[in-house]
Formats: C-alpha cells, structure tokens, sequence
C-alpha cells in the first residue's frame, strides 16, 4: 500500500543570477525510501535544504502529512519531525561523541544540571545500534572520518523523526560501516519511517532504495520503481541531454608536449600520469571529491606533493609554491572564486593585477598607476568584463563578471599552461559561452589548458582529450571522439574498474 | 541616489567630522585649548602613539594585532639609553635601536606565519619577554643620559625645534608620508591589503604571504623603536616600563580611524585622526584638571562609543 507522506509541489528557486530549481516535484513515501539522484549540481542538495527550510523557496508548495508547511531551518523542520544528514559534517571536533549527539537537546535534571548517566547511555545505544563500538566518551576530533559521519547518524536517529534524509552518508564510510547503515535504514523502513537516499554510488540503491527521483539542471526527469531501473536507465537519466550549440570547439594544430605529469601522489591523489600537449585542452571530470581539485593545486604548487615527477617542456621542475608554479608558466583559476579566488574588498584592477604586479611596478616595488589603468581598462574591454569602472570593487559584480576577473588575473601572468577549476560555476548560461570562447581563444593563441569540470557536457564539448577520477586516481582517459556521456559518468562513479585506460 | 551619495561621503569623513566637533566642544569649555603652543604640544604629545599606531595600521590591515610594542619601545629605549652613556655616535645610536625593533618585529612575523602561532598570542608572548628582558638589562633602574658625551644631540630628538614646531612632529609626518605612499602605491602596499581581504586568494594568486607578514611585524618593531627613542630623548632617561599599555592607545587609534579589526579595510589617514582624538582627549582632561583616575574612564567611554557608533553606521 504506498502513501505519500510529503509531496514538494512545483518547487523553484532563484540564486542571485542563477535558476538553481524550476518547478521540481518531489514526494517522499511512507515507510520506504526513496533515492534522489541527479549530477552535481542537478539540485538534489538544494531541494533538500528548501525543504528542511535552509533556505527559503522562491516559489512551489511543500504539503507534509496532509497540511501545507514552510520550515524555518532545520530546528523548525525537526521539531516536525523531520532529520536531515548533511553532506557535511556538523560536528563539533572538541566535544565528545555523546555531546556531538545531543547537543542543543541535552537531558537535564530538575535543578538543569546535565544528567551525563542519561546521555551517554542513549548515546551508547544509538552507536551499537549502528554497530559502533567506540565509546561514547570518546572526543569526535579523535575519529576517523567515517566514524564521524555515524556520529551524525546517531544524532538523526535520536531525534526519532518521522523522516530522515541522508545526503551523502556513504561517502567517508568504510564497507562494513556503509552495511551497518542499510542495516538500520532497513530497520528505520520496517518501523514505519519515511527515508530520503542521496548518493553517488548507484549500486547502493539498488541495495537499499525502492524509488528513485531523477534531477537533472534543476529540473525534475522521472521518478521510478528501483526494480524497474537499471543502473545504464539511471546514468541515462542523469545525463540525457542533448550537446547544444554553445561549445563551438576550434580545432587547433597539435604541438609537442608541455607538461608531462609522472606518477604523482600525495593525500589527496594517487598515482596520476598524464601529458599536456600545446594548444590542447585536457579536460578532467569526475564527481565532487574525487580528487580534481586537488590534483591542480598539486601541480599548481600549492598543495606539496610526496612522489612523483612533473616535466615542462621535457625539462623536471620542482615546484612548492604557488609563486614557483607562475615562475615556472602555470596558473590556476580557482574553483571557487569567492573563497579563493578574487579578494571580494579590492577594485577589479588590483584584483586583475594581483598576481603580475611585479610588471607593473619599479625596482623598488613603486606601481604605476598610469599603465596600470592602461592594462586593466584593456582587460576590461577584451574579456567584456561589465563593470562600471576599473575601481569597482569586485564584489558588486555578477558571477560571470567575477568569474572573467578571476581568468584575467591568472592570465596577465602569462602562462604556457592554465588549469580552470570549474570555469563556469555560478555562472549564467550567456556568460558561460563568452568564457568558453575566452577559453578557446587560449587555446588559439597556443595555450595548453587543463579544464576540470563537473559538467559533462562542458568537458565533452571543450576537451581535446579527457580524464577522469575517482577517488584520487584516474580511473579513465578517453579520447573526445569514443566519449560519450554514459562512459564518462561510468568511470566517475568508479564503475568500469578503471580499465578504460 | 544623490543622498545616498552624499551620505557615502559623509561616511567616508565622518571621523575628521568627529576630530573637528571634538575640537570645537573643548575649544567652548576651555578657550586655551586653541593657543598654539598648546596645539604644538598636543601634535608633540600625539606623535608617539601615532608613530606605533601608523606600524599597527598595517598589522591590522592584514589581519593581525601586535601586542609587543609597547615593550619594544622600552627595549629600544633603554638600548639607545645605554649607548649614549658609553659615548656612543648618535647616527649609530638610532640605527642600533631601530634594528632592534625590527628584528623583534621580524621574529614576531617568524613565530606568526612559520610557527603558524596566532598573532595575538604570539605578540602577547614578546611582550613579555621583552619587557623582562629590558628589566634584566637595566636592573630595574632608569638609565639617565644628561651627563653623556652626545646627549645634547640625541635629547634635541625629542625636545628639540626647528621653525617654531617640535622635531617628533617632524618626524611623525615623516612617518605618515611614507606609509601613506607604501600603502598607496607600492606592491607591498597592495599585497597588504590582500592579504587583510582573503589570505587564502592571496597566497593562491602567487604571493609569498609569510614574507609580507614578517616584513609588516618588522616594520611595526621598527616604528615602536622610533617612538622608543623620542620618548627617552624626551626625558633625557629610560625608564624600564616606558611604553607599557602602549599598544593599547595605538590599537584605539587605529580602530577609532576606521580600520577593520578583521582586516582589508581602512587607511593610515584615519589613523593619523585617531591618534590625534585621542591625543586632544587626554590634552582636554588634562587642561580641565580632571583627575588621572577619571582620565582613563573617560578615555574608555570615548572609544567604546566611537566604535559603537562605526558599528551602527554599517
């Protein structure tokens, strides 16, 4: 007998500048649970944080139980009932695992003193519940990552919630922990709980989910039977969308290679091998986490590396820092330009000249206004950057206006090779075609571009050759002409046993 | 529109604003605020703080705070002090004392961006040090100078004229001059404030931000030990706690001059202005025969309601 217990009806909306849902449904089933699936930033995360009330919708109804609600955060939405997981952790590292779980709930006695006997034998039960042992004196900081995460499942088992979302649980958790969770969340079903999935290993719903809802470019596909899926019918969904005609892709003569990266490793990557050739854009996919990232900060010097060689034109280079990595030709557009890109404080000239205002300036570090503004004003003209003026500082600009800044800074630094880390995230779709034409427009002038994307379609229509990771490694090195979408998402998801190669 | 724009400007004056009613209030209470001599003593008597507050400026702009030199004024005194009294040169005096400051400084920095210590505890640590050491040195005594060989030129540092006006007011707009230029037109300037704006996209962007840090502790040692040494040329000793609490009164000056604790945003401009609130503040008291014990009250109340006020303004 299957029952709705909470429907989201036409849900939308709006980030400053970008659409982030439109006019998703969603529903939630009593006593089963059902996956939300979608790429990265299909919007899974942002329908679930609308609808413990992290943040308000622009438009749509949320109809729980019957009655229309809207939460007010997440306290709000628990106290109906409602447990959310966060992707992530919400923990806090100094206090002890028991603390972490009631925290904001504590059981007190009559005089409000902290009845520790009560909470930590709850706490005690939660975790063997979950199969976890630790005891619950234990301070989190101490624990390992996946340890941790139980913590906060713990935390959402306590609150004894009609509904409880996980976002991601999986991801830090090793097998036998990732086990003991369908275990309780089977045990959670059997006791007439209502459980919302996300996860990016599609062989986990078919373990555990019996529906699936598919997001893609937040908007709503389907929603399923688990027994009437197939993992090729999910990857379908997720990516089924035809290549437009916004990646207009130059073909450019191929030159000798430029960087050859040898057996890299570090915390974060293991074992990366690949060359870059001069005018050819490589472009890495792979889900969120798996290690892009940092595989350019690596290379980049901000991140140090513990083996592994790299080469530029054939040539080893050692490379510790961010200033050897300039000094050396490379440079790195960062993936998040708020946090570490751009300084949001300055103008958009002293954000553009940052990182070459050595050319700007005399022997004794003296800046000339005068052609500063000459080349920034240029700047501004040759990457129609729309701003009011040079000195406009740069957080009152749009993304993609923010997101050109970003580029321009890296570029006057005049690098042989330049890795964009998600060049078009936050970013408008008519923006988004006038960075891709700046980026084919290095590859022209005889640029070597690594472009790390979680778009799919952006790295199948810009790439020349593509990589992708998984958890570090690469675990598939297509050329652009066999890539498809399927057999991208495939090695992303560490589906194919990284044979590709 | 045209309101709003008007209001930025107000906002962007409003602590000259402050200075100029400030000065009109004390001037209606006490006439004899105006006379000139005053006015040169209390430019004279604002010069060191201003001198340390200009060094902190920095500091704070890049989102840091320097505890240490109160007693790096001390130390940098009770050097020079010493010096003069076995006949030293005075040029190799002021040099000497000067290299001290900024090499404190510079550990500071060190202890900051490679010990990966915060600055609060790290400068807190060299305040005390330091202001140990200076007692260890000094045995606990003043150190007079009157009797020395050069004392007659190292003394005019700080009671000196030339024109009419004190030489540490000289000396202070010296100071203003060229950090005002360092600020505004050189790359350590701009990484500066890049740094006080987002260290991470600094450092990513290719600067080498342990190196601005130890340059900016340097160059706040260095200034304390200027001030250092115009308070002992002042009067003609060094005093073991000369200089504690000082940084206290240099922090307030630049806060009440409108820099952001958190660092990226103000300018030495406001600094100059809150140094001299301050310094007029304690001239007022002192002119109206306030008591020392209220002075301070008095003192706190300003600032706390300044920076109350800058904080309802945003």
């Amino acid at each position: 007998m299957e029952h709705t217990i909470l429907e989201m009806k036409g849900i939308t909306k709006e980030f400053p500048g970008v659409k982030a849902l439109n006019a998703v449904d969603f529903r939630i089933v009593r006593g089963e649970i059902m996956a939300l699936l979608g790429e990265n930033g299909a919007g899974k995360s942002t329908l679930m944080k609308i609808l413990t009330g992290v943040y308000p919708k622009t438009q749509g109804l949320i109809i729980y139980e019957g009655r229309e609600v809207s939460f007010n955060g997440t306290k709000d939405s628990q106290a109906s009932g409602i447990a959310i997981i966060h992707q992530e952790l919400n923990l806090i590292s100094q206090l002890t695992m028991g603390e972490n779980i009631f925290l904001g709930r504590e059981p007190v006695n009559a005089v409000r003193k902290i009845d520790s006997r009560a909470l930590y034998k709850e706490s005690e039960a939660l975790l063997k519940r979950l199969g976890v042992t630790e005891d619950p004196h234990t301070i989190t900081g101490e624990l390992s990552i996946g340890k941790q995460q139980m913590v906060e499942i713990a935390k959402a088992l306590s609150l004894d919630a009609k509904i409880i979302i996980m976002d991601e649980p999986t991801d830090a958790l090793t097998d036998t922990e990732t086990e003991n969770l369908f275990r309780v969340m089977r045990e959670l079903k059997a006791e007439g709980r209502s459980l919302v999935y996300i996860s990016h290993r599609l062989k986990e719903i078919f373990e555990v989910c019996d529906y699936a809802t598919v997001l893609r470019d937040g908007e709503f596909v389907a929603e399923h039977a688990v027994s009437d899926l197939t993992e090729d019918k999910i990857i379908e969904l997720m990516v089924g969308r035809k290549l437009t005609e916004q990646f207009p892709r130059i073909e450019s003569k191929l030159g000798e290679c430029v960087l050859e990266v040898k057996h890299l490793s570090n915390e974060y990557v293991k074992d990366v091998s690949f060359t870059l050739r001069k005018g050819q854009i490589v472009g890495i996919a792979g889900l969120m986490g798996a290690g892009r990232t940092e595989l350019a900060k690596t290379i980049y010097g901000a991140i140090s590396k513990q083996s592994g060689e790299i080469f530029i034109d054939g040539k080893p280079v050692e490379i510790k820092s961010p200033q050897q990595g300039i000094k050396a030709g490379i440079s790195y557009v960062s993936e998040d330009r708020k946090g570490n890109g751009l300084i949001l404080g300055l103008s958009v000239r002293e954000n553009m000249t940052l990182s070459a205002l050595k050319s700007f300036s005399n022997s004794v570090g003296t800046i000339s206004n005068a052609q500063e503004e000459v080349v920034s004003k240029d700047y501004v003209k040759k990457m129609s950057i729309r701003t009011p003026g040079i000195n406009q500082l740069v957080k009152n600009l749009s993304g993609g206006n923010q997101q050109k800044v970003s580029i321009t800074k890296s570029l006057m630094t005049k690098p042989k090779i330049f890795i964009l880390d998600e060049p078009t995230r936050g970013v408008d779709v008519g923006a988004k075609k006038e960075i891709y034409d700046i980026i084919n427009n290095f590859k022209k002038e005889g640029m070597s571009i690594i472009m790390i994307s979680s778009e799919i379609p952006e790295i199948l229509g810009m790439s020349d050759r593509i990589l992708v990771m998984h958890e570090g490694k690469i675990t598939g090195e297509l050329d652009r002409d066999h890539a498809t979408q399927e057999s991208i998402m495939k090695c992303a998801v560490g589906a194919n046993g990284g044979e590709d190669k | 529109m045209r309101t709003l724009l008007q209001k930025d400007k107000l906002m962007k004056y409003k602590s000259i604003i402050a200075l100029i009613l400030f000065s009109v209030i004390v001037t209606i209470i006490n006439p004899s605020f105006l006379s000139l001599s005053n006015i040169l003593n209390v430019l004279r008597q604002t010069s060191m703080n201003a001198i340390i507050a200009a060094g902190m400026t920095f500091v704070i702009l890049t989102g840091g705070i320097d505890l240490s030199v109160g007693s790096i004024l001390g130390l940098a005194g009770a050097v020079a002090a010493a010096m003069i009294t076995r006949g030293q040169n005075v040029f190799v005096v002021l040099i000497a004392a000067l290299l001290i400051g900024a090499a404190i400084g510079a550990l500071n920095g060190v202890v900051i961006s490679k010990g990966k210590v915060q600055a609060f505890i790290a400068t807190l640590a060299m305040m005390t040090l330091v202001r140990g050491y200076i007692l260890v040195f000094t045995d606990g005594k003043p150190i007079g100078i009157e009797a020395s060989k050069n004392a007659d030129i190292f003394t005019s540092i700080g009671s000196g004229y030339i024109l009419g006006i004190p030489i540490p007011i000289y000396i202070t707009a010296l100071v203003f001059i060229i950090a005002y230029y360092i600020l505004k037109h050189t790359r350590f300037g701009r990484y500066v404030y890049a740094m006080g704006g987002n260290e991470e996209a600094t450092k990513l962007s290719g600067i080498n931000v342990d190196r601005v840090k130890i340059y900016v502790y340097a160059l706040s040692g260095a200034l304390a030990a200027l001030a250092g040494i115009i308070v002992t040329a002042r009067l003609s000793s060094a005093q073991p706690q000369a200089g504690a609490g000082y940084e206290l009164d240099a922090i307030a000056a630049v806060v009440l001059g409108g820099t952001s604790l958190s660092g990226g945003i103000g300018n030495i401009f406001g600094t100059i202005v809150g140094a001299l609130i301050i310094g007029i503040l304690n001239n007022a008291l002192n002119l109206m025969d306030v008591s020392s014990y209220y002075q301070l009250l008095a003192k706190g109340l300003v600032i706390l309601i300044a920076v109350l006020l800058d904080r309802k303004n945003k």
